[in-house]
């Protein structure tokens, strides 16, 4: 018989899908005022694991015991029933209505036939006393900070007499001291007897919160541990299999002149807030210059900016000597500008095209791709079959569409794309954001190289690991200014990780 | 919402595009007080006339409001109208013929419209939900079958009884307002009680919140135990007589059906949605100012007050369609989920 | 290859079986008998004295309407305004036939493209208010079926500019010159060929052109073309003016070698059907020929099926709109006939995302 003192106890639970084993017969086991980490790299098959458990997906092997006795958890209202919340990482709220109604639809209060909005305030508001989470009741969601809709999502699921909180990946959007508030908030969940499971690939996270830790590697349960004495090196063995190389190997950049230059750029977004406010530097041919901040700190209009997306506000942006601050996508492109776009599923890849045609996406209007403004398909499909080949693409054929590759093969669609013409500057956003660790490696060595031809390397990421492993200089924006601009050498992970957070000096 | 944004502060575009309708409805006031102290039996004439071209676009557009809100964009209105006054008119038509009494005939045809465009309803639920199907070609399929079947199978020389004209006693007699607002057939009256009944319902119930979440974020009303394929199929029924009482209303001031009766009505209709802004008095203000126009093109054509021809008359409420919507068009946004089939994880 | 094409062609077959079976049901309802109407309609098509040259002449129009919403297809645009779109290029082309005197050998073409022109200019004007006002095509040309249809039929009335002086109280242009009629070459409508040649045109611009790539592009993945360097608005501007052309160049064909006149309200609801050819087509303008042939017997053979089985023509309507159905529900047809595999997945065609652009 399970234990009645668990919350949660799981069982042999597998999913598989078609070609797939997402999850082989994994164990997970949470105790009423406990905080259990969730650690494995992405694809590790973290997410799928949360949603059996919440109802999502179907296992098709293994059992579920709640309090002692077995759960029937077919969809997500079971898991509500039974005393889960889950907050999704992609929030689950409804952007126009008012943080009140979004905690209560479902579960509203009622006087008479009508929907009693008044008592439903007053019932977020003291439930947000309760458990120390401050949101105003009547505030709309969508104006709210990312912090603040995270809050809802968690008052949400209490507001249903959770006694099980699921997090799927809650850091991954917030700046540091929202993380720091975030996890102040989950102790003292902790401490009121809420049992909490905790999703991240983020070590100092696990270490800093949690009191046990179940990894995954591969759809597979690798081990339970108390947290009390591990190390980000035990955890980070245990979560990858083999010790990890922080750092890769590449010599001393051999930095020539300015590539591109930065000058005062104003970039505003779609609805009109500027978010790149005065950004000012340069990037030398043969460096990999890294940008660093808190993701939504004005990196992405940067980007848009610089590529000719999203037009300037303001400033001078000049690549070589030519002044491209209002140039389209096109002109920079033809100056010799390769762009790995930070969301690739969305901007890099035209889903049911073929790998082929994906591949020239960037040079299907120019010889030998065309001629007379016809296509020419025996060109297309001879590069193709070169680059699939150099590139180490894993696909069926090049006539596969795109969207059936997984995400680190797309990456290296574009990748191939972008660097097999020789640029002068390559502009590479989260380059291996969501990519297997393989293809993380390859991707790398390509940017090195490109350094190391003498190409300027903007490299925008959110994971400071890969800024401190491929930049030679680093320069942290933080409410779209740079804030920071020092040889890589010179940095450190808490002065960096500071300045991200807005710390001045 | 994954981006760290800081509260919005409402555009003057926006807030602009918000009050439109309604400053152009007060201008229009004015307008009806200016001409009454003209002439104050053609002006009558006119209101009276808003509010009868009023009362189907407004139902039509409650129809396109409560689908879309829920997240399925409904462009099968005109079909939906047009078969509602078909099968409407056939059940007045025969149990005229059974010799019921007339009060009960009518009933039964209102019933019988407002049953069929319910069902049309259901089927567009069927193809946008589980079928999954493209929504502007499930509506397209409704409008090309609705005009082919009432035309195929419609025979001249039938007639019903006529709706009867409702006066509310005393203030039909005030002046001015007396017959413009109060002296009606019943259905036109029902129609302006929708307006208010889904507005109550929309933002007041459970109902309404569970609506405006699935056709923004079903996902997120999923998580929280909303069955939102139930709902939305539930919705489009509702919506579905929507426009059934739309297509009796063309029954009611015709009093007999003719071929493509609804002549763009649903349409336009959509328009007035559109141009409501997905609020239901929004959409009160925005029908009355379409059905003002459609009136005074009558008026004037009838007057011969003026060289232009009825030709462009009828393009008005079209043209200031397109007006509106590239002006304003931006600033009205419509409901994120509209449009999209849900997919469950 | 074989293969390929057994697949692609599978689903829209079964779904014109289906909606004749539909058709066939409502017949029965109405006490007829579905086979003696269906021959009718199949002798009035394509037997006996000229049946075939109006079968040839019915689907004209309704090539060029199925090729205008194809080729807005793949911009990802909706184009449902074919109605208004071919009135207008009607009306303009019966000007240009009536109003210039040129030699034949011009005057076709000047009138066909003068036709196809102001239509485009329409177009254009749709893909501008979709590229920089986020006004949503379809609504936009919806509300121009009307505007245009009310300016067509303005043109042609008694006091219109371009009335028939001596047409008396019809609404009716004269007739356009001798020099502009398209000819028949024995008793076939010349007219049919050039929209075959169109067919042709439009399926090398879409699937042999760099061109009709960043239209594709652009139809699939508007970021991804934004980062190819592919100016979407632009795109959307030309594809929409190229979609009204071809819907205009189909009314001026059905002045020019059908009516020799424009007369208003002629082809209602061609807009629509163009919307079921080019689907029924898979949005391949190749294929939207034989689709449109197939309506255009049905048109033709219509009025045969109504003398002959006392059947209404509206009949073929409702039998298109069940094609429709069936072509945008494969899962539907799939259940019914336990065909496998009637589509793949990147049939699903999937335009409806908001009005808001």
């Amino acid at each position: 018989m399970a234990d009645q003192q668990l919350l949660l106890d799981a069982r042999g639970l597998t999913k598989r899908f078609p070609g797939v084993l997402a999850n082989d017969s994994v164990d997970l086991q949470l105790a009423p005022g406990e905080i259990l980490g969730l650690l494995g790299e992405n694809g590790a098959g973290k997410s799928t694991l949360v949603k059996m458990l919440f109802g999502i997906y179907k296992p098709d092997e293994g059992e579920i015991f709640m309090k002692g006795s077995k759960a029937e958890i077919d969809e997500p209202g079971d898991a509500i029933e039974l005393g889960m919340g889950m907050v999704h990482q992609h929030f689950q709220l409804v952007g126009p209505l008012s943080v009140a109604e979004n905690i209560v639809m479902g579960a509203e209060p009622k006087r008479g036939m009508f929907f009693d909005l008044t008592k439903g305030e007053e019932q977020v508001a003291e439930l947000s006393q309760r458990f120390g989470l401050a949101v105003d009741p009547k505030a709309i969601v969508e104006d709210l900070p990312v912090g603040l809709q995270q809050r809802v999502e968690i008052l949400k699921a209490l507001y249903r007499g959770a006694e099980i909180l699921i997090l799927d990946e809650p850091t991954a959007v917030l700046t540091p001291q929202e993380t720091d508030e975030l996890l102040q908030v989950m102790r003292d969940l902790a401490a009121t007897g809420v049992g909490i499971i905790f999703i991240t690939h983020k070590l100092r996270e696990i270490l800093a919160v949690t009191d046990r830790v179940t990894v995954l590697r591969d759809g597979k349960w690798v081990g339970t541990e108390s947290t009390e004495g591990a190390t980000q090196e035990s955890l980070a063995e245990l979560m990858v299999g083999r010790s990890v190389v922080l750092r890769i190997d590449k010599d001393d950049a051999s930095v020539g002149e300015p590539v591109l230059s930065v000058h005062d750029l104003r970039v505003r977004d779609d609805r009109g807030h500027e978010l790149v406010r005065g950004a000012s530097f340069e990037v030398r041919s043969g460096e990999i210059l890294g940008v660093a901040g808190v993701e939504g700190n004005g990196q992405r209009e940067l980007v848009e900016a610089l590529t000719g997306i999203r037009p300037a506000n303001q400033g001078k942006v000049t690549i070589g000597t030519q002044d491209v601050t209002k140039a389209s996508p096109r002109t920079i492109a033809e100056i010799g500008v390769a762009h790995i776009p930070e969301d690739r599923e969305k901007d890099g890849i035209v889903g049911v095209y073929s790998v082929a045609d994906n591949m020239v996406l960037n040079q299907y209007f120019k010889a030998p791709f065309a001629k007379g403004g016809q296509r020419q398909f025996a060109a297309i499909a001879e590069n193709a079959e070169r680059l699939v080949e150099q590139y180490d693409v894993a696909t069926p054929s090049i006539k596969t569409p795109g969207k059936s590759l997984s995400g680190g093969n797309k990456q290296k669609v574009i990748v191939a794309r972008e660097l097999s013409i020789e640029n002068k500057l390559v502009i590479a956003s989260q380059p291996t954001r969501g990519v297997d660790v393989g293809s993380i490696e390859f991707i790398h060595k390509q940017l090195v190289a490109e350094r190391d031809r003498g190409a300027a390397v903007l490299l925008v990421s959110a994971e400071l690991d890969e800024i401190f492993s491929l930049a030679d200089r680093i320069i942290v924006m933080y409410e779209g200014e740079v804030v920071a601009d020092m040889p890589a050498e010179d940095a450190t992970r808490e002065q960096l990780g500071l300045l991200m957070a807005g710390a001045t000096d | 919402m994954t981006t760290a944004t800081a509260t919005t502060s409402p555009t003057v575009k926006a807030t602009i595009s918000k009050y439109l309708p309604w400053a152009i409805a007060l201008a229009v006031m004015f307008a009806i007080l200016f001409a009454m102290s003209w002439d104050s039996r053609q002006t009558e004439a006119v209101g009276a006339a808003t509010v009868r071209a009023a009362a189907p676009l407004l139902l039509g557009a409650l129809c396109g409001l409560i689908g879309e809100r829920s997240g399925i964009i409904n462009i099968g209105i005109e079909g939906q109208i047009l078969l509602s006054a078909y099968c409407g008119f056939m059940v007045s038509s025969l149990s005229a013929d059974a010799s019921l009494p007339t009060v009960i005939s009518l009933i039964l045809g209102v019933v019988g419209g407002v049953a069929a465009s319910a069902l049309v309803g259901f089927f567009m639920a069927w193809c946008a939900v589980s079928l999954k199907m493209d929504q502007i070609i499930a509506g397209t399929v409704v409008n090309i079958f609705a005009l082919g079947f009432t035309s195929y199978a419609y025979v001249q020389g039938r007639t019903q009884p006529r709706y009867p004209n409702w006066t509310v006693p005393g203030l039909s007699e005030l002046p001015f307002v007396g017959d413009v607002l109060f002296n009606h057939g019943p259905l036109t009256y029902l129609a302006f009680f929708c307006v208010v009944g889904v507005h109550i319902a929309l933002f007041r119930t459970t109902w309404g919140l569970r609506t405006r979440a699935i056709g923004e974020h079903p996902g997120a009303a999923d998580t929280v135990g909303v069955d939102v394929a139930r709902m939305r199929y539930k919705n489009m029924i509702i919506a579905g007589a929507m426009a059934g009482l739309a297509g009796m209303l063309l029954i009611q001031s015709a009093s007999a059906f003719s071929r493509n009766m609804s002549n763009g009505k649903g349409f336009i209709a959509l328009a007035v949605m559109l141009f409501g802004r997905y609020r239901p008095l929004g959409v009160l203000g925005a029908a009355l100012l379409l059905g003002f126009f459609t009136a005074l093109q009558s008026q004037l054509q009838f007057n011969q007050a003026f060289d232009i021809p009825p030709q462009f008359f009828g393009m008005i409420p079209f043209l200031l369609t397109i007006a509106v919507l590239a002006v304003a068009g931006l600033a009205a946004r419509p409901p994120a989920a509209a449009g999209s089939p849900y997919e469950k994880e | 290859m074989i293969e390929r094409l057994r697949a692609s062609a599978l689903l829209p077959f079964l779904a014109v079986i289906l909606g004749l079976i539909v058709g066939a049901l409502l017949i029965l309802v109405a006490g007829k008998n579905p086979w003696v109407a269906y021959s009718a309609m199949v002798e009035g098509a394509f037997f006996g004295g000229n049946a075939f040259g109006r079968t040839l002449e019915k689907a004209t129009p309704l090539i060029m309407g199925g090729l205008a919403v194809a080729v807005a297809f793949k911009a990802g645009l909706f184009n449902i305004g074919g109605q208004g779109q071919l009135l207008l290029g009607a009306a303009f082309a019966a000007w240009a036939g009536f109003t210039f005197d040129l030699p034949m050998i011009v005057h076709i073409p000047v009138a066909l493209i003068v036709g196809g022109l102001v239509a485009a200019l329409i177009g254009a004007i749709v893909g501008g208010l979709k590229a920089y006002r986020g006004t949503h095509e379809v609504i936009t040309t919806i509300m121009l079926n009307f505007v245009l249809g009310n300016f067509t039929d303005w043109l042609a009335s008694r006091d219109g500019p371009w009335n028939d002086p001596e047409g008396g109280a019809l609404a009716r242009t004269p007739l356009i010159a001798d020099s502009a009629q398209i000819p028949r070459v024995g008793g076939l409508p010349t007219g049919f060929l050039v929209a075959v040649g169109l067919a042709v045109l439009c399926w090398w611009l879409i699937e042999r052109s760099t061109f009709g790539f960043e239209i594709k592009t652009a139809g699939l993945n508007k970021n991804a073309a934004t980062y190819a360097g592919i100016g979407v608005n632009k795109i959307l501007i030309l594809t929409m003016a190229i979609s009204a052309f071809l819907a205009g160049v189909g009314g001026a064909i059905e002045t020019q070698g059908v009516t020799n006149r424009f007369e208003p309200g002629f082809n209602t609801g061609l807009g629509f059907d163009g919307i079921t050819i080019a689907l029924l087509a898979r949005t391949n303008p190749l294929a939207v020929v034989p689709a449109a042939l197939l309506f255009g017997a049905m048109d033709a053979g219509s009025s045969l099926m109504q003398s002959q089985a006392r059947i209404a023509p509206e009949i073929i309507a409702v039998i298109q709109a069940a094609i429709l159905f069936f072509i945008a529900a494969p899962t539907v047809v799939q259940y019914i006939t336990r065909a496998r595999n009637v589509s793949s997945e990147d049939d699903g065609v999937r335009l409806s995302a908001g009005w808001g652009g």
